[in-house]
């Protein structure tokens, strides 16, 4: 079977009928609230601190959800109306913004502590109807983008490259931008579970250790970066403490389901004494026109 | 959706504006509140990032004069809440977005605001 980005462009693919399926779908839910939790921790936010995020394409809320849940404000941006439409009746606590990324961000210098993307930066080298190459494209995302987040501050970004190439290109267009950083293999030897995330860093940072396997390092010494990279086989370590307990070895965070680790987060929110830990509770809306 | 808080942080990203690119101006707003659990140490370590007098000229432009011209030295919790008021509360759920600089608009609607540009108008 094609994937998504090579029929069509995500705001088409994402019509009405493809937003619902896939927002409603368990299995793709699940896959994607454990790609969210795994890009949050290594986002590294301060874990007592309400951040302001940004999810770049951010669909239909469900990545969302979990920073909601984590307590943290955030702006979502998407390219698919549908999606976004989605989001508004799941009503998550985001700003929403129909953005088409590849056209840049005109969010001030510093304006963000951190940005997530599950599944989204692969859309920009496919199928697309803009007069600008995707090389362009690239270049004012990741440009604008380096921008808009503060020094320091990571971005995270999981995604489905289909070729080395495509890897290449957007690690080098990430890096002329200005980022640090790398790519985090988890599981890159399980055809299943292996997930790829391009840990994008502003201001000098150590790049987040891989889960069971590799880490690949950009080559500082390179400017073609990824061309030329060393495989780096690194011991698998946690990186960070586990609140609740477990220790080293395999187990984690990871291993806790969705359900689980919202309770836990929010448990450990509410023992701090925070306010507006977020709830199922909907807050009705008191309407006041204004004209002018 | 449009909180200021937002908002104050969002400049016009048309190709080659820079100059009066910030902050969009609102018009023909229809503005909703909607409480917000309060969370000021939060609203207090963003200050650093806002725009006081885009923020101030913002607020007052959609009815909402509860802030001081000048950013306080020593804030008060009575002065944080309202500023987690005029942050945090306020949306705008339909109306425009004018950039005072190159004059485009990005329409709200639905409270999202569409930030799609024509192609002559993308960056490089
Ligand atoms: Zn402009």
């Amino acid at each position: 079977m094609s994937r998504p980005e090579e029929i069509s462009p995500p705001e088409i693919f994402y019509g009405d009928v493809e937003a619902t399926k896939y927002t409603s779908n368990t299995r793709v839910k699940s896959i994607q609230a454990q790609m969210t939790r795994r890009a949050m921790e290594l986002l590294a936010l301060p874990e007592d601190e309400t951040a302001f995020v940004l999810d770049i394409g951010c669909g239909s809320g469900l990545s969302g959800e979990l920073l909601d849940e984590a307590g943290h404000v955030w702006v979502g941006v998407d390219i698919a109306p549908s999606m976004l439409e989605v989001a508004l009746e799941r009503e998550v606590e985001g700003d929403l913004f129909l953005q088409d990324i590849g056209q840049g961000f005109g969010f001030r210098p510093g304006t963000f502590d951190g940005a997530i993307s599950i599944s989204v930066i692969q859309w920009l080298l496919n199928a697309d109807s803009s007069s600008h190459s995707p090389a362009q494209r690239l270049t004012r995302f990741f440009t604008t983008l380096h921008s808009a987040l503060k020094n320091p501050s990571r971005a995270i970004f999981q995604f489905y490259p289909n070729s080395d190439d495509q890897v290449q290109m957007i690690v080098n267009a990430a890096q002329r931008a200005g980022f640090g950083g790398g790519l985090v293999v988890d599981y890159p030897n399980s055809k299943k579970a292996r997930k790829m995330y391009l840990c994008l860093m502003v201001g000098q940072q150590e790049i987040p250790k891989a889960l069971n396997g590799d880490e690949m390092q950009v080559d500082e010494d390179s400017s073609l970066g990824m061309k030329k990279r060393r495989e780096e086989i690194l011991n698998e370590k946690r990186r960070r403490k586990d609140q609740g307990g477990k220790k080293g070895g395999k187990k984690g965070k990871k291993d806790l389901d969705a359900k689980e680790w919202i309770m836990k987060k929010k448990e450990l929110y509410r023992s701090r004494g925070k306010e507006g830990v977020p709830n199922d509770s909907k807050y009705t809306a008191r309407k006041r026109k204004v004209y002018f | 959706m449009v909180r200021l808080i937002t908002h104050n942080m969002l400049a016009c990203h048309v190709k080659n504006c820079t100059k009066d690119n910030f902050p969009l101006s609102f018009s023909d707003v229809e503005l909703v509140v909607r409480p917000a659990p309060e969370n000021l140490e939060f609203i207090q370590r963003f200050l650093p990032k806002l725009d006081w007098s885009a923020l101030v000229d913002t607020a007052r432009s959609l009815g909402d004069e509860s802030l001081p011209e000048q950013m306080p030295d020593q804030w008060t919790e009575e002065q944080l809440k309202a500023l987690h008021h005029v942050l945090m509360e306020l949306h705008v759920e339909e109306g425009n977005m004018t950039c005072r600089g190159c004059g485009h608009v990005y329409p709200i609607s639905n409270g999202i605001p569409n930030m799609l540009l024509a192609e002559h108008e993308v960056g490089r």
